[in-house]
């Protein structure tokens, strides 16, 4: 393991490039896969269109293809973006359609009649999602929300095919240096699991704190 | 003087091929209580939850204070906010305090400042006799007490109507007196109130006029003393010979 303790710094940027990927991606998937689920759960009928066909076409894509798509693609149609916003953009989309199902499936859960008491009280169609089943649809879904984050940690490996120098790309340009693959990917498997182990733990932790009493 | 707030018109659902509600008419006047009875199935429930477009209907009207419902929008939710609702099943909501469940409306629809918001709410949690558990959460309160704040949820919209749809039907014997004592107080005062419910005592005492139901029509309206010891049809006898035999 030579190779890794040597190479450290070079790791630890990457775990940064790694968590920085994720962060914003999250972050971004959270809000459109919230939109995309409340347009899939709304009384519009084109709105529950576009929400459906969002989720289907970009979920049912692989992560590799569209990153190459749109990284190659767009600076084709003269549309350039640096390889980091690229990754973010592509990361967040497919990541919200994961979103995007979790929330309808909480939202799908939680019972029908605090939709009903909300309506009754006068608030707006927004203001029921927003104020009353969405708050509840999220506790109900946090555990597998927290999936989809781990997931997306994962994901972002995919970025190093443009070449964005997270941990898998660090792990490949040392490899090309070294020619020791098992030493070098050993090397990041490990770093992986030392950001997505504590997320689980805290998402553990989230839900604990979070939890409606039934 | 005679000021009708909510006019039903033969207003007709289905459910698939159920029929539920054939020509129902149905007046209620400022000030009325008025207790709607009948068999499980017989539409009541259904008919209540029309009132303010729960449920929709395939053809007659509604009208509120003589504006007749809209459709799913902006006017419904307004509409809606003038007409209080108090369901079986409580549906308090959950993630918020019994406080926060009385205040959302008036913050959120009225758009009333928090502070009187709450001060609002407190003198109405106090008036059902649950002050004490303002910042309790639903599931930490009994039954009656949850319907008594889902009861002061609906009133603190100001509502000009109140529709309860069996209010008592989920609770323990013990607990449904607390919850009718609430109700009996507010029709005393005053306040227009349509009731779908089971309770013949509550209809007796507190009803105006009782709307008897069955298999979707509306048999029999008739002052409470009147429908309980000579009942018009024969639907009726039959019903009340069944409830009230014990």
């Amino acid at each position: 393991m030579g190779v890794v303790v040597d190479n450290a710094g070079q790791y630890l940027a990457g775990m940064a490039m790694t968590v920085a990927l994720t962060l914003v991606s999250f972050s971004a998937a959270l809000v459109i896969g919230t939109v995309v689920a409340a347009f899939r759960v709304s009384p519009v009928p084109p709105l529950r269109t576009a929400g459906t066909l969002w989720v289907e076409t970009v979920r049912n894509t692989p992560l590799t293809v569209l990153m190459v798509l749109f990284f190659f693609g767009f600076t084709k149609l003269g549309i350039q973006y640096s390889a980091f916003t690229s990754a973010v953009i592509v990361l967040s989309a497919y990541t919200s359609t994961f979103v995007a199902e979790t929330v309808r499936s909480g939202i799908n859960a939680v019972a029908k009649g605090q939709a009903e008491a909300a309506r009754s009280l006068g608030l707006t169609f927004p203001q029921v999602l927003g104020r009353v089943v969405l708050p509840q649809a999220f506790r109900t879904v946090l555990a597998p929300l927290g999936s989809v984050f781990i997931a997306l940690i994962k994901n972002s490996s995919i970025a190093s095919i443009i070449s964005v120098v997270e941990l898998t790309e660090v792990a490949d340009r040392l490899n090309n240096e070294t020619a020791r693959p098992v030493a070098v990917f050993l090397g990041a498997g490990m770093a992986y699991l030392l950001l997505t182990l504590p997320s689980g733990f805290l998402v553990g932790v989230l839900e604990r704190r979070v939890a409606i009493k039934r | 003087m005679v000021e009708p707030l909510v006019v039903a018109t033969k207003v007709n659902k289905w459910f698939g091929p159920l029929h539920v509600l054939k020509d129902v008419d149905l007046t209620v006047e400022k000030g009325e209580v008025v207790v709607v009875l009948g068999p499980s199935g017989s539409g009541k429930s259904t008919l209540c939850r029309t009132l303010n477009r729960l449920e929709p209907i395939h053809s007659g009207t509604i009208e509120i204070d003589g504006v007749g419902l809209p459709e799913e929008g902006k006017a419904l939710a307004k509409l809606r906010s003038d007409v209080g609702m108090v369901f079986q099943s409580f549906n308090l909501f959950a993630h918020k305090t019994v406080l926060q469940n009385v205040t959302l409306g008036p913050e959120k629809v009225r758009k009333m400042p928090r502070r009187e918001a709450r001060e609002r709410a407190m003198a109405l949690l106090e008036r059902v006799g649950i002050a004490e558990k303002a910042d309790r959460y639903p599931a930490e309160l009994s039954g009656g007490q949850q319907q008594r704040a889902a009861i002061a949820r609906a009133l603190a919209m100001d509502p000009k109507v109140m529709l309860f749809d069996e209010p008592t039907s989920a609770l323990d014997p013990e607990m449904i007196k607390e919850v009718l004592d609430v109700m009996l107080e507010l029709a005393h005062e005053g306040t227009t109130m349509i009731v779908v419910s089971h309770e013949m005592g509550f209809a007796r005492s507190a009803a105006r006029r009782v709307a008897f139901m069955d298999e979707g029509r509306i048999v029999e309206v008739a002052p409470p003393e009147q429908f309980f010891h000579d009942p018009e049809s024969a639907r009726a006898r039959d019903f009340l010979g069944k409830v009230l035999a014990h």
